[in-house]
């Protein structure tokens, strides 16, 4: 390499590093604005009370109520160590489902439940047939105790 | 070693000739490869237990996401090389990337967002996973807007070279996002972390 080409190629190596490092910093102290909480962080305090943020987490089974004759609905957000409640009022996405995930916005009242605007269903990055799906579902209500409500499908 | 094969590939006539003869067979063979694709996805493929056939976009989005990401990835290369070597065919390469990658970037944005409508309930979320995708878009039409603007061709290669070097950062933010954030977009379908965990559904809570 020419003596030339090496200093470029420490100028694009430098461009490298400064963005990121840069990037970095900026995203570390964006930190807690990015992507949701779960109900653990919610419950140590990591919220402000009447701040919007996003909160996800499953859908706790058998928590799903529905007020008859309005929109409203009532589950809980659970990430299998603290539990947040949750009353929305307006269309469910269709998979939207007890005992998976879900992401909603909208901000926690002064009883501590959260008040949302917007309910989306999470869905997971596996994918399979119908016919295993089945399956696992059937050896996980074989793990679960007997009391528990079969899972809705 | 005998590199001058390699070196002729530089000269631009000789790389326009090489090149201008193979498109053509690389053009059928990505058409028949592509109905192959579709084919099995679309036909062959199972439907899924929990979303059913809506989830059959990700055979377009997911190949859409990752060649978005992997000519951004090549368009930076280039223009490294053509900053650093001061190689005119390495601009051209660099240059060439940007509208296909902006098209893949396109695509990946629009099929998430006809899929996340039936299956999240929203067409748009303001999400790691989608913002950062969102950056590349930008970043593939800065570059091809800069490379426009400046009428000198030398300099076009240059301050559109540094421009994409800049956006290289953006590329393991968009793969890593779903890891590093509580994010609505699932984890990734190709090279999960940690191997196949097909029954984590949630954070690497596994039952």
């Amino acid at each position: 390499m020419t003596p030339s080409q090496k200093r470029r190629l420490y100028m694009v190596l430098g461009i490298l590093v400064g963005v990121g490092v840069a990037t970095t910093f900026a995203l570390q102290a964006f930190k807690s604005g990015i992507g949701f909480k779960a109900p653990t962080e919610v419950v140590a305090g990591a919220v402000q009370q009447d701040k919007r943020f996003q909160l996800g987490g499953m859908v706790k089974k058998g928590s799903v109520q529905r007020v008859p004759g309005t929109l409203e609905v009532r589950f809980v957000v659970t990430d299998f160590q603290n539990d947040v409640p949750v009353v929305y009022r307006g269309v469910l996405p269709d998979l939207f489902k007890e005992a998976s995930g879900v992401t909603t916005n909208g901000r926690l009242d002064a009883s501590g439940v959260f008040q949302a605007d917007e309910v989306l269903a999470k869905h997971d990055e596996n994918y399979m047939p119908p016919a295993v799906g089945r399956a696992l579902k059937k050896g996980e209500s074989r793990l679960e105790p007997p009391a528990s409500p079969a899972p809705q499908q | 070693m005998n590199w001058v094969w390699f070196h002729r590939f530089g000269s631009p006539p000789y790389f326009y000739r090489f090149a201008g003869r193979w498109a053509p067979w690389f053009l059928g063979i990505s058409l028949v490869l592509l109905a192959v694709g579709l084919y099995g996805g679309l036909v062959l493929a199972p439907a899924d237990y929990f979303q059913s056939d809506v989830y059959r976009i990700i055979f377009v989005h997911v190949p859409s996401a990752y060649l978005s990401l992997m000519t951004y990835t090549w368009m930076a290369i280039a223009a490294a090389v053509g900053l650093i070597w001061r190689i005119k065919i390495a601009h051209a390469v660099a240059a060439a990337c940007a509208p296909a990658g902006a098209s893949f970037t396109a695509v990946s944005l629009v099929t998430g967002m006809i899929w996340g409508q039936p299956t999240w309930g929203t067409y748009w979320a303001w999400d790691p996973r989608i913002v950062s995708q969102l950056f590349v878009l930008f970043f593939f039409l800065g570059y091809i807007a800069l490379r426009g603007a400046i009428d000198d061709r030398d300099r076009a290669d240059r301050a559109s070279a540094v421009l994409a070097i800049v956006g290289v950062i953006n590329v393991p933010i968009v793969h890593y996002s779903v890891d590093w954030w509580n994010s609505l977009h699932q984890g990734p379908t190709l090279m999960k972390s940690g191997g196949l965990r097909y029954r984590c559904r949630w954070r690497g809570h596994c039952w």
